[in-house]
This record gives C-alpha cells, structure tokens and sequence, in this order.
C-alpha cells in the first residue's frame, strides 16, 4: 500500500502542471456540532447523538474560505469548495457557496461521519487528486476530532508540500509566501513553490458573511457528488467516550447574581486576598 | 521498544519534550526506550537528555536539519524510525510536531493519536485518553493496523518533573541519516516577533479575561467597568482578538501572552487548552459561566455559574461597595 501511496505522489496531477494565471484554490471544509451543542452520547459511548445535534462550518475552515476568495479577488481564478460527510454537510457547502466560492464537491459516504482523519484525508484526496488545483486550504484542526491531521495528511498523499498554522497569505507566480504562527506570539515567513497545501488559522482575516445576493446566485451553482473509495482503513477506533473527569473541586458560589457577587467579593478580600 | 522524539529549539531542549519522556516512561514500564533529537548541532542536548532514565539516547545530526522544515524532518525521523523499529514514537504535541508527524505516519501508513492527556493501561492493552469537542468529552482511542504507533502528547499534561533520572548518563549514539537538501521544499525565514506595544499582561496583577461569551464588541464596556474597579487589566480569549475586539497584544494563550497574576478573571471563557497554558499558573482564579460543564471550571479556584451581564454589573457595584 506504502508503493501505491508512492505512485500517486508521482501521478498527483497538481504537480508540475503548467502555471496559468488563473489559480484554482480548493477548501476543505469540515461541518461540526454547533459550539454551544451540549454533548449527548450514543447508548455505545462511543460517539455522539448525531441525530441531536445541529451543525455549522468548523471555525478555521470558515477563514479559510474567505482567504481563499481574497485571494481569488486578487489574482482571479476559482474558488472550490469540498467537504466529505454524509448527506448534510451539504448545508456547509452550500453556505460556502452562499459566500462566494464558485462550485462544489460531496464526498459522500455515511461511513465518514465519525471517521478518523486518515480515513478522511483518503476521501478527500480521491476526490481532488484529478483537478488541477494550484493551492489547497484546511482548517488547522477541527473543533470536534481536534486530531489537527487532515491538511497535513492530504498534502502527503497528493505529493504537495505543506505548511501549517498559517495567518497570512502571498502568491507571487509559482511561488507562496506564507507567514506561519509559532507559539507564544512568534512567526515565521515561509517560501515554496505552488501547488502546495495550507492550513488556516483562525484570526488570519475579518470574515465577511453572506449577502441574500449571494444566497440567490448559489442556487445556481454546481455541487457535484462523487463516491468515497471502496475501501476505507481506519486508523483508530475510540472504545469510550465520556464526560472529562473532574480533578479540581471549584467553590461555586450560588445565590442571586447581587448576592453572588458580594460573597464572592468577600471571598476574594478575606479568603484569597487578592484585592 | 518505545521511541521518544525530544524537540530542540536554537540548541535547547524544550519542557514539552521532558514532559513527552514522563509519558514514554509511563508507556515503556520498564521496557527499553530509546530518546531521539534532531538537529543540526545537538551535541549539547543529546548529552542533557543522556541525563534521562533512558536506554539510549540517538542523536541524529544532519546540516539540513537547520532550520526546521517539515520535509527535512520527515526523511530523517522516517529513516531512524525504520532503522529503530519502535512499537510507538512518542512526541510532544507542539506546533512543530503538528508540522511533521502527520507526513511520518502517512507515508508509512501508520496510525497517529494525537494531542494525548493520559494513558489507559491495562495488562497488555492501551487505550490513549485525548480531547474531542473542543474539550466537552474525552475519547479513549486504541490505535489500529500494524506498529509502531504514533501519540502526541498535549503540552502540559504529564509533568517534565515526573521523567525519572537515570543513576549514571545513557550512552549516547549518533545515527546517520541522508537528506537530500534540494529536495526540501520549503524556505523558512528567521523566526520574529510582531512589534510589541505598551502592555505586558505578564507583570499584571489582576487581569480580567473576556471570552466569546462577551458576545459583541461593544459589550467589551462591562469587564472594562470591571477591570477599573478592579484595578485590573484587560485580557482576552484568543476569538476576541480576531475579531478585533481586543487587540492581538491582550491574547492570553498558548500563541498570545503566558500570564501568572494574583487573580485572574475569566468572563465567559469555557477553558479551551490553548487558553489554560496560558494562565492556569495564576495564583486565583475566578470564572463566571452559564455553562456548569465548562471547562474553565477545572481550573477556577472559585465560580459562578450563569449569565455574566447579571453577575458582572453586581460585581462591579459589590467592589464598590
Ligand atoms: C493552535 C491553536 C492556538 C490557539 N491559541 C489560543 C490562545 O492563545 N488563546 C486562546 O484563548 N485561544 C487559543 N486558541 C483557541 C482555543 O482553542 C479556543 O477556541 C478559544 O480559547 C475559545 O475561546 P472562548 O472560550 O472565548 O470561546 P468559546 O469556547 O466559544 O466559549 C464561550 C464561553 O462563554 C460562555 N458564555 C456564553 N454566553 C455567556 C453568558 N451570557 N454568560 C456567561 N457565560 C457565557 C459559554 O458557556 C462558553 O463556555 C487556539 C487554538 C489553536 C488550535
Ligand atoms: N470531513 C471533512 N471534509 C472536508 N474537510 C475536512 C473534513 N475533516 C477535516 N477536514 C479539514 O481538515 C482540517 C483539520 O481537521 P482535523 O484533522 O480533523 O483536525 C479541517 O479544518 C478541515 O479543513
């Protein structure tokens, strides 16, 4: 399996293609449990209710949409939207579509909700390695698996360099420069040759959001569904998933919001005294 | 065997790498574990971590290992883990590791756990405990398909002081690894600071921190009514800056400032790991939150649970009271 990876490095079609001046940017774009969902688990404990959740659009993958049609606005070109899940991350994509990206792309299988980011990253490379993209953005980690794999895996298996943890974004011919974040408030500028895989942080642009314009003009535009492959290796399994274990017992104050906040005062000036 | 992979910055070793061979000597239980650095000048930190209660330690030294970049690292940490043949690599869940280790395990096609907290051993079974939802649950998660395995340890959950010391320094080897320097894509320049501005949230003593739960901007006027109250200064969650809410310079966390004041108040934060390393060493803390299962409340000192545009204004008045 090591050979075939190998191979499709060699025939990943996005390498050594001709530079045109149009670039097509591809955006993977993860649809995730609603931030203020509150968890519920299946009766095996080993993965969510789907069936109680509401979804939206992983927060990276949203920053990355826009930088990509930042720089679709600069440069021209088309912006791709691709997103691998059961029927309803289709909402996700047609959001995207909402917001300005030109077409879309389903992987559809209900075999990736819940799968590991291996099994994803496979999908979606199946479905990308055939359009002749020139930049494809992640987000930096989805906020459900949190495994922070997907971009970096994809970049390997289409045989594309990669950099992750990326605030700022230049294209200059065939080449990148990137500015990538290191921790504490470091960075560090980046230069490679396109195509190439990017993943996005959060805070890398101002988000704008969908104009009814926009909604109207999506009606329209393509979202084309393609098959995962036959085989999906997963990587991992999870055999319990649970409610984290509290280690720290927090003194909760209660009472009326007045009262609460005298006692925490209180508490503050007498206990810890801290003020 | 077990393979730990320590990580060296401008010739020193990180604390996430002690804390990453804390957690392989948990996993080795006695078993051999053998500590790998890369790099283009390791002398020094080979011989640091030979300090470590380790079979041995490899030194894997290579003039295209400076400066780091993802394919560097992946041809010669692929190459010493065929070499090696570990049962598991073990590294620390660093930005640099988030760069590299996905490449390793795709190309040898291996499983990748990621941003680990705790180990489940029983007898000769292993589950990884690891964050999902953003911190809401814990997944314990069993790697599958052939070794060696790859974790990634989360930045502060096993303590570097823990990594035991061995009675005399392990042998040091070096191993030797080709690189084909045309072949590394990318470029990297010299690492930088954005310029920095007047407030240093480090000597502060009292910070009050907002956090998505603020809602909008201009909401910001009520922890700022705080703050003054107080005598605080203000800070914020990472989401607050990027919306430009707060600027850059406030962000408390892993990527803004790592603070340590007297009290630490956080409104509306749920306590995402890339906040808490940035604060958790705060001598109190105080978290106001609607949620009860919050995670910020694992590591309040003191809290109350509800809405912070009832319980802030009181506060407010309570101080002056
Ligand atoms: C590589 C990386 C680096 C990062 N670096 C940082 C960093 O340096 N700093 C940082 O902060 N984050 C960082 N993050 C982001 C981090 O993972 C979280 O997404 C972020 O900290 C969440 O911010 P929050 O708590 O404000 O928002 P949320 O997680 O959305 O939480 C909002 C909270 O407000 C509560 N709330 C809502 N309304 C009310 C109300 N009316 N009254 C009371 N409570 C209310 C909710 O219950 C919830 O708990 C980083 C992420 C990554 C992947
Ligand atoms: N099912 C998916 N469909 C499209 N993109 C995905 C999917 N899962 C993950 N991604 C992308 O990979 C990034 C990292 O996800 P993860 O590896 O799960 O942390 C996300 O921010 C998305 O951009």
């Amino acid at each position: 399996c090591a050979a075939e990876v190998r191979h499709r490095r060699q025939v990943a079609p996005g390498v050594g293609h001709r530079r045109r001046e149009i670039m097509l940017i591809i955006v993977c774009i993860r649809q995730v449990p609603a931030r203020d969902w509150q968890p519920r688990l299946n009766d095996a404990r080993t993965w969510i209710r789907e069936q109680d959740a509401t979804y939206e659009t992983n927060e990276p993958d949203a920053y990355a949409l826009e930088e990509a049609l930042r720089l679709k606005e600069k440069h021209g070109g088309q912006v791709v939207v691709c997103s691998a899940g059961p029927a309803r991350v289709v909402q996700v994509l047609r959001e995207a579509l909402a917001r300005g990206a030109d077409r879309a792309i389903h992987v559809e299988d209900d075999r990736l909700a819940g799968a590991d980011a291996f099994v994803v990253a496979h999908a979606l490379a199946s479905a990308l390695k055939d359009e002749p993209f020139d930049l494809i953005l992640t987000g930096l980690q989805s906020d459900d698996n949190g495994s922070a794999q997907t971009g970096v895996v994809l970049a390997a298996l289409l045989g594309v360099p990669h950099a992750t943890i990326i605030m700022e974004v230049h294209a200059q011919g065939a080449t990148l420069r990137v500015k990538r974040e290191l921790e504490g408030g470091w960075f560090q500028w980046i230069n490679m040759p396109l195509p190439a895989v990017l993943t996005i942080q959060s805070g890398i642009n101002q988000l704008r959001y969908a104009t009814l314009k926009g909604i109207m003009a999506a009606r329209k535009k393509e979202i084309r569904t393609v098959a995962a492959p036959l085989v999906l290796e997963p990587r991992q399994k999870i055999v319990s998933l649970y409610v984290p274990e509290k280690t720290k017992k927090t003194e909760l104050i209660s009472g009326s919001p007045i009262e609460a906040a005298r006692e925490l005062v209180k508490k503050l000036r007498e206990e810890a005294r801290v003020i | 065997m077990i393979l730990v992979v320590g990580e060296e910055r401008r010739g020193r070793l990180n604390r996430a790498s002690w804390e990453a061979i804390a957690a392989a000597q948990q996993l080795a239980a006695g078993r051999p574990l053998v500590v790998a650095v890369l790099g283009a000048d390791i002398r020094a930190v080979a011989l640091e971590l030979a300090a470590a209660q380790v079979t041995e330690v490899v030194a894997i030294q290579h003039a295209a290992l400076e400066p780091y970049t993802p394919d560097g690292y992946t041809a010669a940490l692929e190459q010493a883990i065929v070499q090696l043949s570990p049962t598991v690599v073990v590294l620390p869940h660093t930005y640099q590791t988030r760069d590299f280790a996905p490449t390793i395990a795709a190309r040898m096609e291996r499983a990748l756990v990621t941003d680990v907290i705790r180990l489940r051993i029983s007898g000769e079974n292993i589950a990884y405990a690891r964050p999902m939802f953003q911190g809401k649950l814990t997944a314990d998660v069993v790697p599958l398909g052939p070794a060696p395995h790859f974790i990634t340890v989360q930045v502060g959950a096993f303590r570097a002081d823990q990594a035991s010391r061995g009675a005399v320094p392990a042998p040091v080897r070096s191993l030797s690894v080709s690189i084909d320097s045309t072949a590394i894509r990318q470029t990297p320049e010299a690492p930088f600071q954005e310029a920095r501005q007047a407030v240093d949230l480090s000597q502060a003593q009292r910070i009050v921190s907002v956090g998505r739960g603020i809602k909008d901007a201009a909401n910001i006027a009520v922890a700022q009514r705080l703050a003054e109250a107080l005598g605080a200064e203000l800070a914020a969650s990472r989401p607050i800056c990027d919306a430009g809410w707060l600027p850059m310079e406030r962000q408390v966390g892993s990527s803004g400032q790592t603070v340590a004041p007297k009290l630490y108040l956080a409104l509306g934060i749920s306590g995402a790991i890339q906040h808490l390393v940035g604060m958790k060493g705060s001598k109190t803390i105080v978290a106001i939150n609607k949620d009860p299962d919050a995670p910020i409340f694992e590591v309040a000192d003191y809290g109350v649970v509800g809405d912070l545009f009832d319980i802030v204004p009181a506060l407010t008045t309570a101080l002056k009271e």
